[in-house]
């Protein structure tokens, strides 16, 4: 494990206490519970609904939450560090959102279709995409990076809460192949599915969120609004975003919205399993705020340091996720030390492989860019194409022309 | 062969396309039982029910957001923005997601959305319902923009938009939807190509430019020129991204002047495109200047006095003369 985070017990009441109340002040009316099922002190709760749900979890998937959230994370560090060293140019970390991340993604099925941001690592590692090719778009050899329809797995979106939107229609277009298939002479009724958007507190500003719901409504589209609140959009805090808890939100638009403590897997995994089966039934949309933290920089550009203290990140490393389900799982008898060894051992593995891979991923030939404008042939791309054919081949022969020292030291692999 | 108008031609091809694609579909605001503002989708929601005719919510980008998740999905939806001017709350969705799809995912994903715009001036409306933001889109790579000037044209191309796999904006000459025309509904004869500009009227001193509402202020002007002896060849450009830059060298080389004339103001709107593109292509055939006749820099104007500001016959024949005087 790359970031070791440490373990003291979590006092509830010392984050956002004063800003819960402020909220309740301002709804007249006391904030529904956050559903947390496995507790800092890594026993685990009850809870009137959700408690069905985590008793699906057997060992052996709670061991597999574990080590996916231990695998991010390791591959979180070496995606930092690739990025210190010169290999990518960008990162977006997401470490001590594990839980809210494998927790969600992991409650997904297969036939269901993902929307994330361009932070959601973690649910691209239970959606079976090759971390290596999510690594593209940082390395800045493709705008994407692998194909959605091998996955379901959409492509990550830097226009914040755009992909809210293209989930709901995706969800409307659910509704409608159900139909379809229903009406068809074969009978067949297509496979019940539903989408998750990904969103974080700051896109929950953007106006695309807001008409994003509201045509989930409108139409009851089978649709999962996950919101990884953790806490700031870049260097703003949440409360610039709401003055009340984003769930709330969920009552306006006419359809439930829960909050669920974004560092318990196991309730996450259970909200999230309830929310989709909710949507599958055709009952509509549902709204999931994970309350979590992001503990390191919005990205590898950024500098938290400038506006939160250091106390406020201790506290939340204090709600470490893999923390409390690793102090839950030997508590129960259900991993030992030779599991989280081979853990850390599985991590290195992934770590080395995504090393290794970044290295070798193919810088692309422009000419594909030309391919890739349109779908369809297009003259002015065919004429601005042939300039470039000819424009290159007066090169042939010809050394290339020298590159500055950084650059080149880059593409050398150093 | 039929008689309808423009907007009767649209909604022709609405329901060809719904009839004849079963994952074609409508979105918009009022287009539902209202048949929207201009009555282009009137009787659709009723042949083909709510889930083909959508009534959505008032929200522009929340109709291009939810069309390209569709399309994701494997559909293809018609989205109708109500004015011109109301398009900006989607121009997000529009250029920043919908264009670029294609090329982002490397050519995995296509996302054949069309989006239905009226557009232009002319119809003594108020603000934000006259407006030509057509440069706005074809700066854009990725997408298609196509405008139809007559009802056999927009029969065809509407269903034409539909089927290609790349998104369409469908420019509607707003001014121009009870104008009347053949229609041939059983082929599209030379509109099989939206994509290509038409000769509509040959001739050997001059070449006009023009597409969508100013068409038929191109062909007048020439008809009027013809009676002081000039012949002017009229090209309705049809396609504005891809613009068919073929067709309208071809012309030049054979008339030696060209004028571009649209509505949208001049400064860096596609008549300079057409200039730029045909001095590097026929500069040795060029007998003058390409003149650009157009809207002015400024807002659109209120409707009182927006004849002052539409190019109309007496402008494109002021550019002629000019032309004509090198």
């Amino acid at each position: 494990m790359g970031t070791h985070l440490p373990s003291t017990e979590f006092d509830e009441t010392a984050v956002d206490d004063q800003r819960e109340a402020d909220a309740e002040a301002v709804m007249g009316e006391p904030l529904a519970p956050m559903v947390q099922l496995l507790g800092p002190d890594g026993k685990l709760g009850a809870d009137p609904v959700f408690t069905e749900y985590a008793d699906r979890l057997m060992p052996e998937a709670l061991r597999g939450l574990y080590a996916d959230m231990a695998a991010i994370r390791r591959f979180d560090v070496e995606a930092t560090a690739l990025q210190r060293q010169g290999q990518l140019a960008l990162w977006v970390p997401l470490t001590g959102q594990e839980a809210a991340q494998i927790g969600s993604g992991r409650a997904s099925q297969p036939q269901d279709y993902i929307f994330p941001t361009y932070r959601e690592h973690g649910v691209a590692l239970t959606r079976d995409v090759d971390l290596a090719e999510l690594l593209r778009q940082f390395r800045g050899v493709s705008n994407g990076g692998w194909n959605p329809k091998d996955t379901n797995f959409h492509l990550y979106t830097l226009v914040l809460a755009a992909q809210t939107l293209h989930a709901v229609g995706y969800a409307m277009g659910i509704q409608r192949d159900q139909k379809l298939a229903a009406a068809s002479s074969t009978g067949g009724r297509e496979r019940d599915a539903a989408v998750i958007a990904y969103f974080g507190d700051g896109a929950s500003s953007e106006g695309d969120v807001h008409e994003s719901m509201v045509f989930a409504s409108s139409y009851n589209a089978p649709v999962v609004f996950f919101c990884q609140n953790n806490h700031w959009a870049i260097s703003v805090p949440t409360n610039v975003q709401t003055r009340v808890p984003l769930s709330n939100r969920a009552k306006g638009y006419g359809f439930p919205g829960i909050r669920v403590d974004g560092n318990d897997v196991i309730a996450v995994h259970a909200v999230t399993e309830w929310a989709l089966e909710h949507a599958r039934q055709g009952k509509g949309p549902v709204l999931i705020e994970a309350f979590t933290y992001r503990v390191g920089a919005h990205t590898t550009a950024d500098d938290p340091t400038k506006y939160r203290p250091s106390s406020e990140e201790d506290a939340w490393r204090a709600k470490d996720p893999l923390l409390r389900l690793e102090k839950y799982l030997r508590a129960e008898g259900l991993a030992d030390d030779a599991f989280f060894a081979k853990v850390k051992a599985d991590g290195d593995e992934l770590a080395a492989y995504v090393r290794r891979t970044t290295h070798d991923l193919e810088t692309p030939d422009i000419r594909s860019a030309f391919a890739n404008t349109y779908a369809e042939a297009h003259p002015l791309v065919a004429e601005e194409l042939a300039w470039f054919e000819e424009y290159s081949a007066g090169f042939a022969g010809e050394e290339p022309a020298a590159e500055p020292a950084g650059q080149a030291a880059a593409k050398a692999g150093h | 062969m039929t008689t309808m108008t423009i907007a009767k031609a649209i909604n022709e091809g609405l329901r060809a396309t719904l009839a004849g694609n079963p994952k074609s579909l409508l979105m918009g605001e009022d287009i539902g039982p209202l048949g929207g503002v201009y009555r282009v989708t009137d009787g659709l929601i009723g042949e083909f029910g709510p889930d083909r005719v959508v009534d959505t919510p008032l929200a522009e980008s929340g109709i291009i957001g939810t069309a390209i998740g569709l399309a994701l999905r494997g559909y293809s939806p018609v989205c109708e923005i109500q004015f011109d001017g109301f398009v900006f709350p989607g121009f997000n969705q529009i250029t920043t997601q919908l264009a670029k799809m294609h090329a982002r995912s490397n050519g995995n994903l296509t996302v054949p959305v069309v989006i239905r715009i009226p557009y232009g001036g002319g119809i003594g409306s108020v603000e934000h319902h006259s407006e030509s933001p057509e440069a706005l889109f074809a700066h854009t790579a990725g997408l298609r923009i196509i405008t139809p000037s007559n009802p056999h044209d927009a029969y065809w191309m509407i269903q034409q938009a539909v089927e290609c796999q790349d998104p369409v904006i469908f420019f509607e000459p707003k001014r121009r939807y009870w104008l009347k025309g053949d229609v041939d509904v059983e082929t599209p004869g030379p509109s099989s190509d939206p994509f290509k500009a038409h000769v509509l009227r040959a001739g050997t001193d001059a070449t006009i430019v023009a597409y969508g509402p100013l068409v038929p202020v191109a062909l007048a002007a020439a008809n009027a020129a013809e009676e002081d002896g000039r012949s002017v060849e009229v090209i309705d450009l049809r396609s504005i991204s891809p613009l068919d830059f073929d067709t309208v060298t071809a012309s030049v080389q054979k008339t030696g002047r060209l004028i571009v004339a649209h509505e949208a103001p001049t400064f860096g709107g596609i008549g300079g495109e057409i200039a730029a593109r045909i001095s590097e292509r026929a500069f040795h055939s060029l007998e003058a200047p390409v003149i650009r006749v157009g809207g002015f820099h400024m807002p659109y104007p209120v409707a009182k006095v927006e004849e002052d500001y539409l190019p109309d016959i007496d402008r494109i024949l002021e550019a002629l003369d000019r032309a004509l005087s090198y």
